[in-house]
């Protein structure tokens, strides 16, 4: 019995913890409406000042004093970020800023390594609280009670702020109407960067607290951020008290999950989460988001055809891909295969992206599948490369029937907060299942066939299946069904109003995407002649995401340029310098600042190569 | 003969009966407009005949067919089109593609993967936006468009599909004194040469008194008149109504024969 109290205690401290940086993340995206992928990075780089107040100073003022100064520093830090970087993208399409913010985690992350070093730093007890306290004759951190009591006295001083001060009504009414807030006069740009302080803060402040729990390293940013969103979704965005009620579930069920499946913890939180919201669509507190009103950007000006110096520019291209090999080396012609891959990867995410208006996090699930369904056909079956090359998009095709059946009823960010949670619960089996997946060490040894085994007739083979199957998609886009999608998109209201059954359409789309990545990870899995869990990780979704946004979402042919320029950068950078995250993250930040509707969208708005003049006004 | 027939329609919302039991009917080739001081339930029972809304009781029959319980999408599928108090159109479409999208819905080509959509059906697109006055403008992106081309376009949609019933929520909201005139007798003119059913809410008195031949009053859920123009004009219970929320006079300075 005393155990599983002590248990239930430790898990309500998690659960301070994760409230803490929850809140942070819900108040910032509630005001600004930007989903702060850096948002983790505040809650590691807290962890490490604090830890290096504590080391510096030392004793009890350290230790306390670190805390304070570490949340403070972080909040500082976040109105860095607002002022510099943020602050440009405010009329910039919709999750640009998450490429942004994306961007500032790689080079925190690469920073933090410089600054503190590869190793695990072992924090201090801390001082005043290094005892244990009795509880039913089990020994329970004295630490850790003080966490518990200081969850709901945070929530509590939110509370208050939110209801009593002239800071906090404008912080409602702008989470409530922004458009509105700012007509009657808000300074809007001082409100933002005081949101980001306090949210970024509050980040800062859980690492500073997580340093006597636990030891301090370079993977909590992307864990932390990814548990915080499942904490926020469940709780209803936007909402203090919802973040805190899911906080306090998510603690639980991490801290008897353990017990009882130590190995599909992490499923079983993204499980509750996907039943809370299928059951809850916007959370359990939460309520549905304002319409915005859509004066924030310039809408999408509509599709024409290519003109004819577009077509040739594409028959060029192509005819520069086919006559590559002939002067490319060996090691050039597995960069471009894997480069044409990953193009159809992302014209596959942009796909229910860009016309379905539906973003995913976790679309490398669906090209995970395809790597797998090759890989488990030549592992367990002895099956060639076109039958492995058949059965991916089958299998990932089939993942996306399944669980976009879900995703479709959600829209926004809580569609793709679903989209993550499955694709984890899909990493999860690929990683857990030893027996039939090989688990970490993935499967080896699946090649090509024979006469498909030189580089060259291999990077032909992907030329070709990569070349048709974006065809086909682009296809889609101006046939009927990439308008009903963009109708979907545009107004559901009125598609509804003419017949069209917009939840099915979507769920098509997505089925159609998924099945397209399954394709691109079977060919994936063949060039690389292995298939691991990473192929369906949650920085594989983010690689797919950041190629699709950096071509731009508005244009057909971004994702190709995306995909080409994001791979090129990631293989050449990696090749020349230690700092590649640095570097990568500095390039994403100032192509962002450059170009805030993508390459592409870019280089049509400069050339007008198709879109009408009036499109642009 | 009567194409639509609303049935002691009642809806509530938590503790506020919106609607307590509204009948009325609506003639084939008749333009019957639906008024009444704010929260009155205008919008409330115009959402339950178009689908939006699920009315606690009652029934609305379309030509003898019920249609409450039906989505949207089937109750427009059985003929019945729709504007909406806030234009809701496709701005990423030009003017001719958003009126293609609602034919490529009529004649159920949503899921074609290869006919380019900008290739099919635009004959019969213009020749809609020609009817409303839009042809000039049919590759004009509609995100371009000003308010009164909006509602135009939503007309041309509207009737894509040949509705029987035209549901339209304050047509001429928004747009100039001028432009409600011409919508106005523009809907007029289609109403007698398809012989559709117009069911509409207006707040512009000018607009009802000019163009509806039968008006529905409603006050706090209830219909309080129905009859021509003339008639509820001199109702002394509408005449009441009206004086006590100050409506009649909207837009209307001299309140020329409305109430005296």
């Amino acid at each position: 019995m005393g155990f599983y109290v002590t248990q239930f205690m430790s898990g309500l401290a998690q659960a301070a913890t994760l409230f803490l940086v929850a809140s942070g993340l819900s108040i910032i995206f509630g005001v600004t409406r930007i989903v702060n992928f850096a948002h983790g990075s505040f809650y590691m780089l807290g962890a490490y000042m604090a830890y290096t107040v504590s080391d510096v100073v030392g004793g009890f003022a350290g230790f306390w004093g670190g805390i304070v100064a570490a949340a403070l520093a972080a909040g500082v830090i976040g109105v860095v970020m607002e002022m510099v970087l943020l602050r440009r993208l405010y009329r910039s399409p919709e999750l640009f800023q998450l490429l942004a913010t994306f961007g500032v985690v790689l080079v925190i992350q690469d920073l933090a390594l410089t600054i503190w070093g590869p190793e695990d730093l072992l924090g201090p007890r801390a001082p005043g609280l290094e005892g244990r306290v009795r509880i039913l004759g089990q020994a329970f951190p004295q630490y850790d009670v003080f966490l518990i009591v200081l969850g709901p006295v945070v929530l509590a001083l939110l509370l208050l702020l939110f209801k009593w001060t002239r800071w906090g009504t404008l912080v409602r009414a702008a989470t409530q109407d922004r458009e509105m807030t700012g007509a009657l006069g808000v300074n809007e740009r001082r409100l933002f960067t005081s949101v980001l302080f306090v949210g970024c803060a509050l980040a800062g402040l859980g690492g500073a607290l997580q340093v006597p729990r636990e030891a301090v390293n370079l993977q909590m940013d992307v864990s932390m951020v990814v548990e915080a969103f499942v904490v926020v979704v469940v709780g209803g965005m936007g909402s203090l008290m919802g973040a805190f009620l899911a906080a306090l579930l998510i603690g639980q069920l991490q801290a008897f999950g353990i017990l009882i499946f130590p190995q599909i913890t992490l499923v079983l939180v993204f499980l509750v989460m996907a039943v809370v919201l299928v059951v809850r669509p916007y959370g359990l507190l939460g309520k549905p988001p304002a319409a915005a009103r859509g004066a924030a950007h310039a809408p999408e000006a509509p599709l024409r055809p290519a003109g004819l110096p577009a077509k040739l520019f594409g028959v060029a291209v192509l005819a520069v891909l086919l006559l590559l090999p002939v002067v490319a080396g060996q090691y050039a012609l597995v960069v471009l295969t894997e480069t044409l891959v990953l193009v159809l990867f992302a014209a596959s995410l942009h796909f229910m992206m860009g016309p379905g208006g539906m973003v995913s996090f976790g679309h490398a699930a669906y090209f995970g599948l395809g790597a797998y369904a090759a890989g488990l056909l030549t592992k367990h079956m002895d099956g060639g490369m076109l039958a492995g090359l058949v059965t991916a998009p089958v299998l990932g095709g089939l993942g996306a029937l399944l669980f976009g059946w879900f995703c479709v009823r959600l829209s926004g960010v809580y569609l793709a907060m679903l989209t993550l949670a499955f694709a984890q619960i899909v990493w999860s089996v690929a990683f857990q299942w030893t027996a039939v997946t090989g688990g970490d060490n993935g499967i080896l040894g699946v090649w090509p066939a024979p006469w498909a085994s030189a580089k060259w007739v291999y990077y032909y083979l992907t030329l070709a299946v990569v070349t048709g199957a974006v065809l086909m998609l682009r296809r889609a886009i101006f046939a009927p069904f990439g308008y009903a999608m963009r109708a979907g998109r545009d107004s559901p209201l009125r598609s509804e109003a003419i017949g069209m059954d917009v939840r099915r359409l979507q769920w098509l789309a997505f089925t159609a995407a998924g099945a397209m990545a399954g394709l691109a990870g079977g060919l994936y899995a063949y060039a690389k002649g292995s298939v691991f869990p990473t192929f369906l990780s949650v920085p594989a979704s983010v690689d797919a995401l950041v190629m699709v946004l950096m071509g731009g979402v508005q244009t057909i042919a971004g994702p190709l340029v995306g995909a080409a320029v994001f791979h090129g950068l990631e293989t050449e950078v990696v090749r020349y310098t230690d700092f590649w995250r640095l570097i990568l993250g500095g390039i994403i930040i100032l192509l962002v600042l450059a170009f805030p509707k993508g390459i592409a969208g870019a280089a049509d708005a400069w050339f007008g190569s198709g879109r009408s003049a009036e499109g642009r006004a | 003969m009567a194409a639509l027939v609303v049935e002691s329609l009642v809806k509530s919302f938590g503790g506020v009966r919106a609607v307590k039991g509204t009948s009325f009917t609506v003639d084939r080739g008749e333009l019957l407009a639906l008024i009444g001081p704010n929260g009155a339930g205008k919008t409330t029972t115009f959402n339950m005949v178009g689908g939006q809304l699920h009315p606690d009781s009652g029934s609305v029959k379309l030509e003898g067919r019920e249609l409450v319980g039906l989505t949207p999408r089937a109750i427009w599928r059985m003929g019945v089109g729709r504007t909406f108090q806030i234009t809701a159109t496709y701005p990423s479409m030009t003017v001719a593609e958003n009126v293609q999208m609602v034919l490529l819905s009529h004649h159920k080509r949503l899921l074609g993967w290869w006919t380019p959509a900008a290739r099919q059906f635009r004959a019969e697109a213009l020749e809609l936006l020609a009817r409303v006055g839009m042809a000039v403008q049919a590759d004009r992106p509609s995100s371009v468009l000003a308010y009164g081309d909006l509602k135009r376009l939503e007309l041309a949609m509207a009737l894509a599909n040949e509705p029987r019933l035209l549901l339209m929520d304050e047509p001429t909201a928004g747009m100039a004194p001028r432009e409600r005139v011409e919508l106005m007798a523009l809907t007029a003119d289609l109403v007698r040469e398809r012989g559709i059913a117009v069911l509409f809410t207006e707040h512009d008195m000018d607009v009802v008194f000019a163009h509806a031949h039968r008006i529905v009053v409603m006050n706090r859920g209830e219909i309080i008149a129905d009859g021509t123009p003339d008639a509820v004009r001199n109702d002394p219970h509408v005449q009441e109504v009206y004086l006590g929320s100050g409506a009649m006079f909207h837009g209307e300075p001299q309140g020329k024969a409305v109430v005296s």
